[in-house]
Order: structure tokens, then C-alpha cells, then sequence
């Protein structure tokens, strides 16, 4: 009640100091021709000024084992920072080896002796449906604190992912009691039946784009599976898996089915991939941390892998395509949580056709995006994560100015303070430039000029990744050949970013293996036994 | 007969309050359009409870007409799954916070056990609502595998308009059986309750508005059958019906259905389901189930395990145990939670089980114990066993739906199958062995659609049930129910240039 009091007040504040911002332009400026230079002035500058003070306050900072709320054994904190100021939010217990030791025992223990396993499904499901009541009844306080730890817009958090959690769990809290094995036909007089066992203590390393999607991904299936789980959070957003955690705990989960483990990636995350005793590893994340979590899982006991890589995912636009509208979905492809997206369109193929209008159109998209305090509303931009993906990104921007790309639009930090980057976008992109190829996870859009269909397969499919892809056109057969050629997990047809609980996604080639979410992930979490008898003067086979 | 075993009425209990009594269309409460009403009555008593409206074709076609504009221009079938699930869950939870009062209603009009029925009843009621609730964004289409350069795919669309009719043994849990999958594929619903037991149908309807199912996508019609049933299932605008009763009436449906607009059926009929007890079971477990199997709910329950068919080493001794644990059976006040069975649903039943006691005895039966009424007001019957059963005879052809077992001694696998088997039903089957090689052969042997090994009216949301032969066709329960309430559409358009096909 009270974050709810305290957020209301906020969005009424804002809706006052902001209106500017919701409404740049009344119909007067926009015939004298101001469109540009205000909204510009009011998105990189007024709106990132005096942060906002986040309506939630941090419960919750330990380690969460066997369901208590304890401090590492090593007694060590991080501080995790604020994206809009780089000032500390609060010091988190840092989990390392010995605490995932801790964690993971208690999930083996939760496992092995129940109840978890052994409820019925029903049961576990009735536990999961409290926690999305839960969710629903907090997603002010998630969506402040996801908002303060990420950056991300806070109407963003409250409106589409706090849902979208809730939702995913729901989703797989209704699936605990249709998990089905097959009868299967034997060769021979058997009877044969396929038992789906939950896989047992499952890994889960998530990263900072979105906490808190990720986090009912992963804990939504491996729970209703019956398995227990030992999270670790990203160390830059650490705050809200744990304040989930908790209601999940509230809901009435046993101690010791989900165990959350702050910590970095090379001491908690490797100890986890690397353990023993844990049967199954999910992560979400950087290609290159994927090699290494796939080889821990090599060389320890060959517990089986999920991953969620990263992408480099083709937006095609066809020459039929309604430029506006495509430039409106591109651009909201590309720049989406700050372009913090392992789905994100982030190589726009333009048919030649249309290509300057297009270029033309997406600038003026682009110029006018509101970046500004994630608090404040019709704010549709906030910092960066944190520093290192800052200076990445501008590194990106530099190459490709340095490579001969053309800079229409932003190229530098907004603000002088916190992790703000301009909306940015380079035209005349070749397919060898290094921001043609490598996933930059920032606001930047880079355009490329195609002339016919096989040659936009070809070029889209040049890529080491195969997350996603956006095709914008209304033609059937062309939509059909796309929708076939592109060697990726997910494409979008006239829309982008649909991420559904029901629609599997992941990803081809080095975007990794496995998929999340829809039937597909609980294969993730199960495991499949056959039980095989003989069967003695049968009636039929 | 136990302490209290005299069917008496139990003094001091609170009727609960009836509110509903008229007929549910298109979102409203309403009179039949003849004004007429019929008598729902007490059967522990025989004392009339309330006066209902009672639907005939005029009625069905305003509800029939409701719920066919409900899917073809309202909101129902147009949502997403999971918002029709978010809505069908709220609708349990409301249902939860009845139970009491459900139970009792389900106790009054139907004579059951109103303890079972806060336990089991109306707790699986809402069990079974959750399940399709969140099976409602669980239904999938597939994409084909065409021999040719095209695109293929299924899409599993809501049937229509869907015509329930359910019987009175169970007035919550059949409401739900049918209405939940119905409901969760987008469908749209007309239900009949049966004419014993309208009470509960209606308290539903109300409780669905409440939770947001939008105006005629559910109506609740009560009345008979050759008058509001055959009007719903002879109807052209009904796209599936789904029934449960007695196969004589699903052949009515069936053809009524055939001779208007080949409308889809789904039979959930009779029963005379063999219970097959052999040398090496726990005798004591056998004992406890075969004698629940037929005279849980007085018998009244089409998956009664009415023939019970026991093998030679242990007949006597099974005989001796058996005639004791039903002479143990307390008999009375449903409402009395000491009572292990109330009263017959009402005189019809009543006259019809005692009538099959009469030809078992004539048949050459022979009458272990039970066999009469008991008490003096009321439909109570004594929990009746008969041994030296022949499959010709009456008995054990014939579904009694009432506390009558058929014993029946069987010497080996071979016989026992070809016995239980020997019934036109086939409906369910209990097998009590530890013999793993005996379980697996009989359980494929047994032309049943269920079948319970060491364990009996084991129901549950995820298990498909319904017949082979004449105990119907179709499936409740499970995602296979859902299946009932769905169209399959293929849709195919060439593809050009494909790399794979």
C-alpha cells in the first residue's frame, strides 16, 4: 500500500514536471518547425537532472539459503550502483564457492528428501499461483526497485515486465499437472512407459537486461517441474530476484527449493556450473561466458546446459513495407531497454527502394526519443547499466565512425552525469564493419542497404549468432521464404519483441541452446526415463 | 444395521438458504417464458425445497440464441487464452470461498454426504475448473510437414456453441467435468442440470457472473428432458453436446443430434464395471474397495465396481469379510458425519434398486445380507450383497445405480477376463493383484476405459475418463476433454524458395 501511496504521488509529480516531455510539441511548434531541437533539449538534458527518488525501499540484501536470509560465510559485500548517478543503492552479501556450497546443499536436501518433488502437482502449482497473486499485489515495489538497480523505464517495469512475470509463472504453474510421458509402442510384446523425472538441483545464472523476466524464464519451469534451484543473480542487479524470492518464500515454498545467490560471474557463478552436485545449469548471457559456463559443465560432471546467448539479430524491411511503420518498429527493435536486448534488431536491412526514406525517417525517430530519470514518466530511454557497458558502447560508436559508417543520428553521452547514451544511428553500414557484426548492447542502430531477397538471406544468415529476426512486409511469399531461410530461433513478422510465455524462444548457432520458455523449456527440466516390461498374453500390441 | 442406521433426518441442521431458483440466460436470472415451475425435492424427506423454472423449447432457444451470439460477436472467444484462464480462476476461488453453502445444496437436493461433499465434491469441482483454467493457454495447433512446397499448420479453434446435460449424482463435479474444458477452448455453453438436482447449476451461473464470464457465454436451463434436453440436442444452432446419463437416453441424443444438424457427441453412459480380486491381494485392502466401489454414493455412480469378481482361493474368506464391513455401512442422514451413505436420489431409483434386489432373488441369487429399505421416511436402502451371480442374470447385466453387489467366484486369469468382459458397458475396471504380469495383462485386456490397479475411484483433472461400447465414446477430464470443445482447421499456402521441407 504504502509503495503504491508513494508511487502514485511520484507519477502525479512527474506528470507535472514533465509535461513537456509527454507532449513536446504543440501543434503551433510543430508547423514553425521545432520538433527537433525541443524534444531534444528536453530528452538529453531537463529529464536527467535531479534524480527522482525511487519509491521503494531495499529489503532485502543477503544471501538467500535454505530459506533464511543469511550474509556471506566470507562476511564480504558489493555495493550494486544506480545506473542514473553511478552512487551505491545498497551492499549486497557476495556469495563465492563456499556459500553456493551452502546453497546447493540445501537444494539437494530439498530435493532428495521433499517435500518439494514429492507434493503433487497441484499442490506446487496452487504455490506458484499465490506467488503470482504476490507479484501482482508488489509490482509497484518490483517494478521501482527493477527500475533503480537497471535503469530501465520505470512504466516499462511496472506496465510490461512485472506482468509479464506474473504471467510466466502462472503460465507454468499450470503446467505443473500436464506434464505428460508417452505410452510408446514396443517392437515386441513390452509395455513401455515414459516417465518425465524433474532433473533435480538446477543452476540458474541470469543476467542484468531484465531481471526480473529472467528470473520467471528460469525459476517458472525448473519449480514446476519439481525441481529446487540455486540462483545467482547478476551482481549489477542483484535487489529484485531476491525480493521475488521472498514472496515465493511467502507463498509458501518449502526452505531450500529456491536458494539466491548474489556474486560475480568467475567465483559463485563458475563454483555453480562447475559444482558436482548440481544437475543442471540454464544461462543466460554473453556468448563468451557461455563457452566457459558450457565447460565447467564439461569438466565437472557433465550436467546438462541451457543458453541464452547473444545475438546479433537481422530487422529485414521489405520494399512494400509502410516506411513509417517500419521505421517505428525498428526502432523500438533496436532500441528497446536501451538496446540492452539479446533479441534486439540491431542490424536494420533496408530494400534500396525505400532505403532513404527509411534513413531519413528513422533520424527523426531516433532524435526524438526521450531519454531521461527511468522515474520519470514518458521517459522512454534511461542510462546505460553501468560504466564498463558505457564506455563499450561509445568504444562501438567511435568504430564506427572510424570504419566509415555515416553518423545521422546522437554519437555521444547524454547528460553529464550516470550512464546516458544518445539514440544513435549509422547509415551506410557494410556487413564487414565491426558494428555489422558484433553485439554492441547499446542504443545504437546501424542501417544497411539491400537490393533482392536472396541477397538479404544471405547476408542476414552471416553471422555467427541466430537469436531473432524482424521482417516487415505484407507480402505472403515473401514473409514465407523469410520466415524458412532465416536460421534463427524467433522471427517476428511485422512485430518484434513478442515474448509471450507460451512461444519458446532461443537461439541458432552461438546464440546458444535450448529454449525458454513455452512446453519446450520444461524439456530443459526434465528427464526422461523409459520403463520397459514384459507383458504376458497380451491382448493387443 | 449400526447405531443410527435407521434413516432417520438428522434434527438441528440449517437448510441453507435457496436463492436461485429461475433460469439463467443470456446473464440474468429469468422465469420460464410459460411461467411454468417444477419441484425439486428433499430426498431424505420427500419434502418439496423449492419450486424451480422449468425451460422448454421456448427457453432453449432464448438461452441457445444468447449463447451463440455470445461466440459469434462477443468478447469470450476473442480473448486470449490466458485471460479466459485468469477469469476461469477467479471463478474457483469464488467457489472456494462457497463451499459450505455448495455442499449442503449438493446435500439437500441430491441426499449426499455433505462432509464428502466440503471434502471431495465440491474441492475437486474447483480442482477440475483450475486445471482447464490454466489449460486455456495450453492448447496448441501444429505446424505440418506437407509432402510438397508448402506451408502447413493447425489451428484448434473453439467448436461453438456447446449443449451440456448432466446428471444428478454428482451435480457439482459434472457441472464442471463438461463446463470448465468448454469454457477454457472459447466455447460458449447451454447446460441442463438435471431435473433432481438444478440447485447448485444455478448458484454456479451466478458465482460465473461474478467472476466476469461475459453474458450468454454460460446458461444454465432447467427442466426434463424430452422437453428442454431434446429441444437443446435436436437444436441447429448447437454445435457439440455433451452429455452424461443413462444409455438409453444417449441414444436419444445421439440420433436426435444425427436427425438435425450432425451436431458432435460426446457419450458418458452407464457402467458395470468388474472389480477382479485375485488369490495373492491384500485381503483386507480388497475387502475396503470392492465394497466402496458399489456402495460409495449408494451406488449411484456410473463407474460403481457392481460386479465383483473373486478368485476361488480366497472367495470364503473374502464372502465372510465382506458381508461384515457392509453390515458395518451406517446408513442415514446425509448430513450426519457419521453416515457412510444417505438416502436413494429420489422414489424412482428408490423403487427401481429395490425392484433389481426382487429379481436377484428370483434370478437364483443368493441374498448375503441387506436387501430392504430402512427407516420409514425416505429413500434409504441397505447396503445389499448377492453371491452366486451368473453374468445372465439381471443383476449383473443390467446398471442398478444403487448399494447392490454381484459376487462372482473365478478360478483363473483367462476366465476372469473373459467375464469381465462379458457386459455391454465399459465403462471402468478394478484390478487387485501384486502380480505385476497379471496387472499388465488384464489392465490391456479389460475393454474399459479406465482401469484402477489396487486402488479404486481414483478421478483426477489430468485423467481422461469415459467408456468403450456402450458406456459412450468421447473423453472428460485430461487435455483429451478439451479436445471435444475444438475444431481443427489445416491451413496451407505454397512456400517458394524453402531451403528445407
Amino acid at each position: 500500500m504504502m509503495g503504491q501511496r508513494l508511487v502514485s504521488s511520484l507519477l502525479s509529480r512527474c506528470l507535472y514536471a514533465s509535461h513537456r516531455i509527454l507532449n513536446p510539441l504543440t501543434r503551433q511548434e510543430r508547423k514553425l518547425g521545432l520538433a527537433t531541437r525541443i524534444s531534444q533539449r528536453f530528452s538529453t538534458l531537463t529529464a536527467i537532472e535531479d534524480p527522482v527518488t525511487p519509491p521503494v525501499e531495499v529489503k532485502y540484501t543477503k544471501l538467500l539459503i535454505n530459506g533464511q536470509f543469511v550474509d556471506a560465510a566470507s562476511g564480504k559485500t558489493f555495493p550494486t550502483l544506480d545506473p542514473r548517478t553511478g552512487e551505491v543503492i545498497a551492499h549486497v552479501a557476495e556469495g563465492d564457492s563456499v556459500d553456493i556450497d551452502c546453497a546447493v546443499k540445501a537444494a539437494r536436501k530439498a530435493f532428495d528428501e521433499g517435500p518439494w518433488p514429492k507434493m503433487t502437482a497441484y499442490e506446487r502449482s496452487r504455490i506458484l499461483f499465490k506467488f503470482a497473486d504476490l507479484i501482482d499485489e508488489h509490482n509497484d515495489e518490483l517494478a521501482a526497485l527493477e527500475s533503480w538497480d537497471n535503469g530501465k523505464p520505470f512504466e516499462q517495469s511496472a506496465k510490461e515486465e512485472v506482468p509479464l512475470l506474473s504471467r510466466t509463472i502462472r503460465y507454468y504453474a499450470g503446467w505443473a499437472d500436464k506434464i505428460h510421458g508417452l505410452i510408446v509402442p514396443g517392437d515386441g510384446a513390452h509395455h513401455v512407459q515414459v516417465l518425465r523425472e524433474p532433473i533435480g538441483v538446477a543452476g540458474q545464472i541470469i543476467p542484468w537486461n531484465f531481471p526480473l523476466v529472467m528470473f520467471a524464464w528460469k525459476v517458472g519451469p525448473a519449480l514446476a517441474c519439481g525441481n529446487t534451484v540455486v540462483l545467482k543473480p547478476a551482481e549489477q542487479t542483484p535487489l529484485t530476484a531476491l525480493y521475488a524470492a521472498a514472496l515465493l518464500h511467502e507463498a509458501g515454498l518449502p526452505d531450500g527449493v529456491l536458494n539466491v545467490v548474489s556474486g560475480f560471474g568467475p567465483t559463485a557463478g563458475s563454483a555453480l556450473a562447475g559444482h558436482m552436485e548440481v544437475d543442471k545449469i540454464a544461462f543466460t548471457g554473453s556468448t563468451g561466458a557461455g563457452k566457459i559456463i558450457q565447460e565447467l559443465a564439461a569438466k565437472s560432471n557433465l550436467k546438462s546446459v541451457t543458453l541464452e546467448l547473444g545475438g546479433k539479430s537481422p530487422f529485414i524491411v521489405m520494399d512494400d513495407a509502410n516506411v513509417d511503420q517500419a521505421v517505428e518498429l525498428a526502432h523500438s527493435a533496436l532500441f528497446h531497454n536501451q538496446g540492452q536486448c539479446c533479441c534486439a534488431g540491431s542490424r536494420t536491412f533496408v530494400h534500396e527502394r525505400v532505403y532513404d526514406e527509411f534513413v531519413e525517417k528513422a533520424k527523426a525517430r531516433a532524435l526524438k526519443r526521450v531519454v531521461g530519470d527511468p522515474f520519470k514518466q514518458g521517459v522512454e530511454q534511461g542510462p546505460q547499466i553501468d560504466e564498463e557497458q558505457f564506455s563499450k558502447i561509445l568504444e562501438y560508436i567511435t568504430s564506427g565512425i572510424d570504419s566509415g559508417a555515416t553518423l545521422v543520428a546522437g554519437g555521444g553521452r547524454a547528460g553529464n552525469k550516470g550512464f546516458y547514451i544518445q539514440p544513435t544511428v549509422f547509415s551506410d553500414v557494410k556487413d564487414e564493419m565491426t558494428i555489422a557484426q558484433e553485439e554492441i548492447f547499446g542504443p545504437v542502430q546501424t542501417i544497411l542497404k539491400f537490393k533482392n531477397l536472396n541477397e538479404v538471406i544471405q547476408r542476414a544468415n552471416a553471422s555467427p549468432y541466430g537469436l531473432a529476426a524482424g521482417v516487415f512486409t505484407n507480402n505472403l511469399n515473401n514473409a514465407n521464404t523469410l520466415m524458412r531461410a532465416l536460421r534463427v530461433g524467433t522471427v517476428w513478422i511485422n512485430c518484434y519483441n513478442l515474448l509471450d510465455a507460451a512461444i519458446p524462444f532461443g537461439g541458432y548457432k552461438m546464440s546458444g541452446i535450448g529454449r525458454e520458455k513455452g512446453m519446450d523449456s520444461l524439456n530443459s527440466y526434465l528427464q526422461v526415463k523409459a520403463v520397459i516390461t514384459p507383458l504376458e498374453n497380451h491382448a493387443w500390441l | 444395521m449400526a447405531e443410527n442406521g435407521n434413516g432417520s433426518v438428522k434434527e438441528g441442521f440449517e437448510m441453507p438458504e435457496i436463492k436461485y431458483t429461475k433460469l439463467f440466460i443470456n446473464g440474468e436470472f429469468v422465469d420460464a417464458a410459460s411461467g411454468k415451475e417444477f419441484e425439486t425435492r428433499d430426498p431424505r424427506t420427500g419434502d418439496v425445497i423449492a419450486n424451480i423454472a422449468e425451460a422448454d423449447k421456448v427457453d432453449v432457444d432464448l438461452a441457445v440464441k444468447a449463447a451463440r451470439e455470445a461466440f459469434d460477436h462477443g468478447p469470450w472467444p476473442r480473448m486470449s487464452g490466458y485471460e479466459r484462464g485468469r477469469i476461469l480462476h477467479k471463478y474457483a476461488d469464488l467457489i472456494e470461498q462457497h463451499i459450505e453453502e455448495l455442499a449442503a445444496l449438493d446435500g439437500i437436493d441430491a441426499g449426499k454426504l455433505f462432509a464428502f461433499g466440503k471434502a471431495v465434491d465440491i474441492p475437486g469441482a474447483i480442482r477440475m475448473l483450475r486445471y482447464y483454467a490454466s489449460a486455456a493457454d495450453k492448447i496448441h495447433g501444429e505446424t505440418l510437414k506437407l509432402n510438397g512446397a508448402y506451408q502447413g499448420y493447425t489451428l484448434k479453434e473453439p467448436i461453438g456453441v456447446v449443449g451440456v446435460i448432466i446428471p444428478w449424482n454428482f451435480p457439482s463435479m459434472m457441472f464442471f467435468l463438461k463446463v470448465s474444458p468448454a469454457l477454457a477452448a472459447g466455447c460458449t455453453v447451454v447446460v441442463k442440470p438435471a431435473e433432481q438436482t438444478p440447485l447448485s447449476a444455478l448458484f454456479y451461473a451466478k458465482l460465473a457472473k461474478e467472476a466476469g464470464i461475459p453474458d450468454g457465454a454460460l446458461n444454465v436451463v432447467n427442466g426434463f428432458g424430452p422437453t428442454a434436453g431434446a429441444a437443446l440436442t435436436s437444436h441447429m444452432d448447437v454445435d457439440n453436446i455433451s452429455f452424461t446419463g443413462s444409455p438409453e437416453i444417449g441414444s436419444v441424443i445421439m440420433q436426435s443430434a444425427a436427425t438435425s444438424n450432425l451436431k458432435t457427441v460426446s457419450l458418458e453412459l452407464g457402467g458395470k464395471s468388474p472389480m477382479i480380486i485375485f488369490d495373492d491381494a491384500n485381503l483386507d485392502m480388497a475387502v475396503g474397495l470392492a465394497s466402496a466401489a458399489v456402495f460409495f454414493n449408494k451406488g449411484e455412480i456410473c463407474v460403481a465396481g457392481s460386479r465383483v469378481y473373486v478368485q476361488e482361493g480366497i472367495y470364503d474368506e473374502f464372502v465372510k469379510k465382506v458381508i461384515e464391513v457392509a453390515k458395518g455401512w451406517v446408513v442415514g442422514d446425509p448430513f450426519d458425519p457419521k453416515v457412510n451413505m444417505g438416502p436413494q436420489v429420489d422414489k424412482v431409483q428408490y423403487e427401481r434398486v429395490l425392484k433389481y434386489i426382487e429379481y436377484g432373488k428370483r434370478d437364483g441369487a443368493t441374498l448375503l445380507t441387506g436387501g430392504k429399505p430402512c427407516g420409514e421416511k425416505g429413500y434409504y436402502i441397505e447396503p445389499t450383497i448377492f453371491a452366486d451371480v451368473k453374468e445372465d442374470m439381471k443383476i449383473a447385466q443390467d446398471e442398478i445405480f444403487g448399494p447392490v453387489m454381484s459376487l462372482i467366484k473365478f478360478k483363473t486369469i483367462e476366465e476372469a477376463i473373459e467375464r469381465a468382459n462379458c457386459t455391454k458397458y465399459g465403462l471402468a475396471a478394478g484390478i487387485l493383484t501384486n502380480d505385476i504380469n497379471i496387472a499388465n495383462r488384464v489392465s490391456r485386456s479389460v475393454r474399459a476405459g479406465t482401469v484402477w490397479i489396487n486402488c479404486y475411484f481414483v478421478f483426477d483433472a489430468d485423467a481422461p475418463f469415459g467408456g468403450f461400447k456402450m458406456s459412450g465414446f468421447g473423453r472428460d477430464q485430461g487435455m483429451n476433454a478439451i479436445e471435444k470443445y475444438l475444431q481443427v482447421k489445416s491451413v496451407i499456402t505454397p512456400i517458394y524458395n524453402s531451403p528445407w521441407l
